[in-house]
């Protein structure tokens, strides 16, 4: 795991991030739809649509327009909005952290009762408790996250209040200092409990909702990849060797049986990452997912390109950092240079 | 006398109450509402969605403005104005005393400021922004004179009546000429104006907080904030009112309208809007040019049954371009009733070619003047294909759409105009005159030109007596009415949704209020 290995990868970051640019860059221009027409709507005279145009740079060719957005972005700036003239970075910054916040809730949720879910039934193979959980998890896998979301909120929040439906912290309390922009985090650092206890309610039932596709995948996969090494030799001498059965359950077999389950969990973290578009609209989360969507569908170029460019990166990171977790997991599999 | 005396006592008893009642209550409480996205920009001369437009006119103010239910045009920061004989010129006297938010002085620096910017391109803020629908605001202002702190003159280049009404639309804020300085390119994420709340702070895609300005000059708010949410899902804005998390839930679907007026904790308002959804009948194809195959095509469709099953009967039929909430409207045409036979016949009578397959452009979004557009068109398809007429439904993105049609690329294609800035004009003229037909970026889609009707509507925009536009206006739809050029089909109704808690919830036939007058018990 040396730094040679790690920059490598970092420069290869670069290359898939350039790559993604040109494609992306393209691929907008591609699809129908004219972002000023999309602006002035259904009626706008061809002189108000043409000064637009000017204005938003679209009347130069397309090789100067990626050369201008690549000279921009790689001095930091990922442009304006054309919807709100404001800096595309700052637009995405509120969001990604909102939806940064949301996924590692999610994350946690479904690693811890996933895992802990998976590990029981394959210990108690045939069991009930098997039975029941790995039923649950079928129905969370098939489960349509919307119909759920929504029968969350009619059942918690409408019929018995008892947990808020939307936002991400109770009015009033906006007001914690940002230091890192997760409100639960700040509001601890801050050392303002009311903001911290209301901040976690607000994200029970959003994280429980994104949570319950991927809970049910780690579940599934967690139980068959324990299942093949709970049979292996090693696993028979720990016995042997007068192990505690839980130190040769958590060290020994689940630290084997773990390498599928991470390899899962980072493609999720990914996929929560971009596809909490769903969670972030029944619950009104103000997330990147939803902004992609918007910015999509009113052709705001540089939001787009930003977010997807955005997405890569983290993407191509966690990829990163799973490979740097298997090699912690199995040494065998550390990369050599 | 003991009558007398028990009077007097009661008057004398009651006396506390009754002046106290006629005290104004003291402003409380939070008001919060919730609406389907998050505003874009609040600088709304730059402004051309929905969302930041209901947001904005909380905080910003203009000349004048439409009274609160209907549309007609009051004065707002201006207090009185003046056309000079020629029609050239129009005078407005300010109101004076007026602070701006950020405690600048409004007067008529700040209007020529907020108004230069748009049309001057030599202004120091002309480069800040990009100026939206220039022909719904100050296109044909050509100067504008500062003639003493309060008195300010626009100079047009025509004489244009509709004029007015262009001041009172969205587009035609007044802003702090300091804080337009100030946040150049970002004020309108930073609104100042002068209205009855005050921008505090805006989280994106999730809330905008304003204040109650305490200094406001006309009628002070009797909410302490309002919160506006963006609950994008439907459903969750249905919830959230039923659970007390909003007080105002705007733009639920008709079902969902079902359940708040059957709620005994909530209520509705209902108004006929302003809008208009029409098929635009594209009067240039072979197969449309003759008037009696536009009129079998009018004959064709129950607009009834229309608005039953797609509008869920929110919605009245239309029979002029224009609703009969705008002053104008010409009652005495008679629709054309809907009449299979008498459609069948027109198009035998005009030789119609029942082999020919016509397009009929659905639009790939829905709108508030047309909201399920897809099934609309299914069902005008299928009253078209019982008098014999095929139609092949097109559908594509949306500014593929607005450009092909605006094009004439379509037969018969589908549309409709919010209502802009609720003058006659904005419709006739803007919709369906011949200067308006030409190709490309056609906003009148059927291509219609009609010298006769073109002539009235110009005739109009230089009348300034209403009793003389009115009658205009009037012949012109007969002209529109005699020649078919479009299938008008709709007026929606706007219904806002609320708490009880509320008392004088506003609703204007646009659908945008500003909130000062909402009491929260």
């Amino acid at each position: 795991m040396s730094i040679g290995y790690i920059s490598r990868r970092l420069l290869h970051l670069a290359l898939i991030l350039f790559g993604v640019s040109v494609i992306v860059f393209l691929m907008l221009r591609m699809i129908p739809g004219d972002p000023a027409q999309l602006l002035l709507g259904e009626y706008s005279s061809p002189e108000e649509l043409a000064r637009l145009r000017t204005q938003l740079g679209l009347d130069q060719s397309l090789l100067t327009q990626y050369w201008i957005y690549l000279s921009n972005v790689l001095q930091g700036n990922l442009g304006n909005s054309i919807r709100t003239n404001a800096p595309v970075a700052g637009e995405i910054w509120v969001r990604l952290i909102a939806t940064l916040e949301l996924s590692l809730a999610a994350m946690l949720i479904a690693t811890f009762f996933g895992v802990a879910a998976g590990v029981i039934s394959a210990i108690r193979q045939h069991s009930l408790w098997d039975y029941l959980s790995m039923f649950f998890a079928l129905v969370g896998v098939s489960m349509p996250i919307f119909w759920l979301g929504l029968m969350l909120i009619y059942f918690l929040s409408v019929k018995y209040p008892v947990l808020p439906m939307m936002g991400r912290i109770a009015m009033g309390l906006e007001e914690v200092p940002v230091s890192t922009g997760l409100i639960v985090i700040d509001a601890v650092i801050a050392g303002n409990f009311t903001a911290f206890a209301s901040a976690l309610k607000h994200l029970i039932l959003p994280s429980l909702t994104l949570a319950t596709i991927p809970m049910a995948i780690v579940a599934r996969i967690t139980r068959s990849s324990m299942l093949e090494v709970i049979n292996k030799d090693y696993i028979r001498t720990a016995r042997a060797k007068g192990m505690s059965e839980a130190v040769v359950i958590l060290r020994h077999a689940l630290r084997n049986a773990f390498l599928p389950v991470i390899t899962v969990l980072g493609l999720n973290m990914g996929i929560l990452m971009g596809g909490a578009v769903l969670t972030e609209t029944i619950f009104s989360w103000p997330g990147l997912g939803r902004y992609v969507v918007d910015s999509l569908m009113g052709r705001d170029y540089a939001a787009v390109q930003g977010c997807i460019l955005i997405f890569a990166a983290m993407m191509t990171v966690i990829n990163l950092a799973v490979d740097l977790v298997y090699g912690f997991l199995d040494p065998r599999i550390r990369v050599n240079d | 006398m003991k009558k007398w005396l028990i009077a007097l006592i009661l008057v004398l008893f009651m006396w506390p109450f009754v002046a106290f009642s006629g005290e104004k209550p003291a402003a409380k409480g939070t008001l919060i509402w919730g609406r389907g996205g998050d505003s874009v920009n609040l600088d709304l001369a730059q402004a051309t969605d929905g969302e930041s437009i209901k947001a904005g006119i909380q905080i910003l103010e203009n000349l004048v403005i439409f009274n609160k239910d209907t549309m007609d045009v009051e004065p707002q920061l201006a207090e009185s104005w003046t056309v000079s004989k020629n029609g050239l010129t129009w005078t407005f006297k300010l109101r004076k005393g007026i602070k701006f938010h950020d405690g600048e002085p409004f007067n008529a620096k700040a209007v020529y400021d907020s108004f230069a910017r748009i049309i001057d391109k030599n202004h120091p803020l002309h480069g800040y922004g990009k100026w939206r629908y220039l022909s719904l605001s100050l296109k044909q202002v050509s100067k504008i004179d500062i003639i003493d702190d309060y008195t300010i003159a626009l100079i047009t280049k025509k004489p244009y009546a509709p004029l007015l009404n262009n001041l009172a639309l969205w587009l035609c804020p007044i802003l702090s000429p300091k804080a337009m300085e100030e946040y150049k390119d970002q004020i309108g994420q930073h609104p100042v104006g002068t209205g009855p709340f005050k921008f505090v702070k805006w989280v994106k895609d999730d809330q905008i907080i304003l204040e109650r300005n305490a200094d406001y000059w006309g009628e002070k708010a009797h909410v302490n904030k309002l919160v506006l949410k963006s609950i994008p899902e439907p459903s969750s804005r249905l919830m959230a009112l039923q659970s007390g998390a909003v007080d105002i839930a705007d733009d639920l679907d008709p079902d969902s309208i079902k359940l708040v007026e059957k709620n005994p904790e909530l209520s509705t308002i209902k108004r006929p809007s302003v809008n208009v959804g029409y098929l635009a009948l594209n009067t240039e194809k072979p197969y449309l040019k003759d008037i009696r195959v536009r009129k079998a095509l009018n004959h064709a469709i129950d607009k009834d049954t229309l608005i039953k099953a797609v509008f869920q009967g929110l919605a009245v039929p239309a029979k002029n371009p224009f609703a009969p909430s705008i002053w104008s409207y010409n009652d005495k045409i008679k629709p054309y009733d809907y009449n299979p036979a008498k459609a069948k016949k027109l198009l035998k009578e005009a030789g119609f070619d029942l082999k020919q397959e016509l397009t009929l452009w659905a639009m790939p979004v829905s709108r508030v003047y047309m909201p399920d557009p897809v099934k609309t068109a299914e069902l005008i398809q299928a009253y078209f294909s019982a008098i014999g007429v095929k139609a092949k439904i097109v559908r594509m993105d949306w500014g593929a759409y607005l450009k092909k049609t605006a094009n004439g690329e379509h037969d018969m294609c589908m549309l409709g105009w919010l209502g802009g800035n609720a003058d006659p004009d904005n419709f006739l003229y803007g919709l369906l005159s011949s200067d308006t037909a030409k190709t490309p970026g056609a906003s009148n889609v059927s291509l219609w030109k009609n010298a006769e009707f073109t002539a009235l509507c110009k005739k109009a925009q230089k009348t300034f007596k209403k009793t003389e536009r009115t009658e205009l206006y009037m012949k012109a739809q007969e002209i529109f009415h005699e020649e078919a050029p479009w299938i008008p089909l709709a007026h929606t109704t706007i219904v806002r949704c609320y708490n009880k808690k509320l008392k004088n919830v506003p609703l204007r036939p646009n659908g945008l209020n500003s909130f000062q007058m909402v009491v929260k018990d």
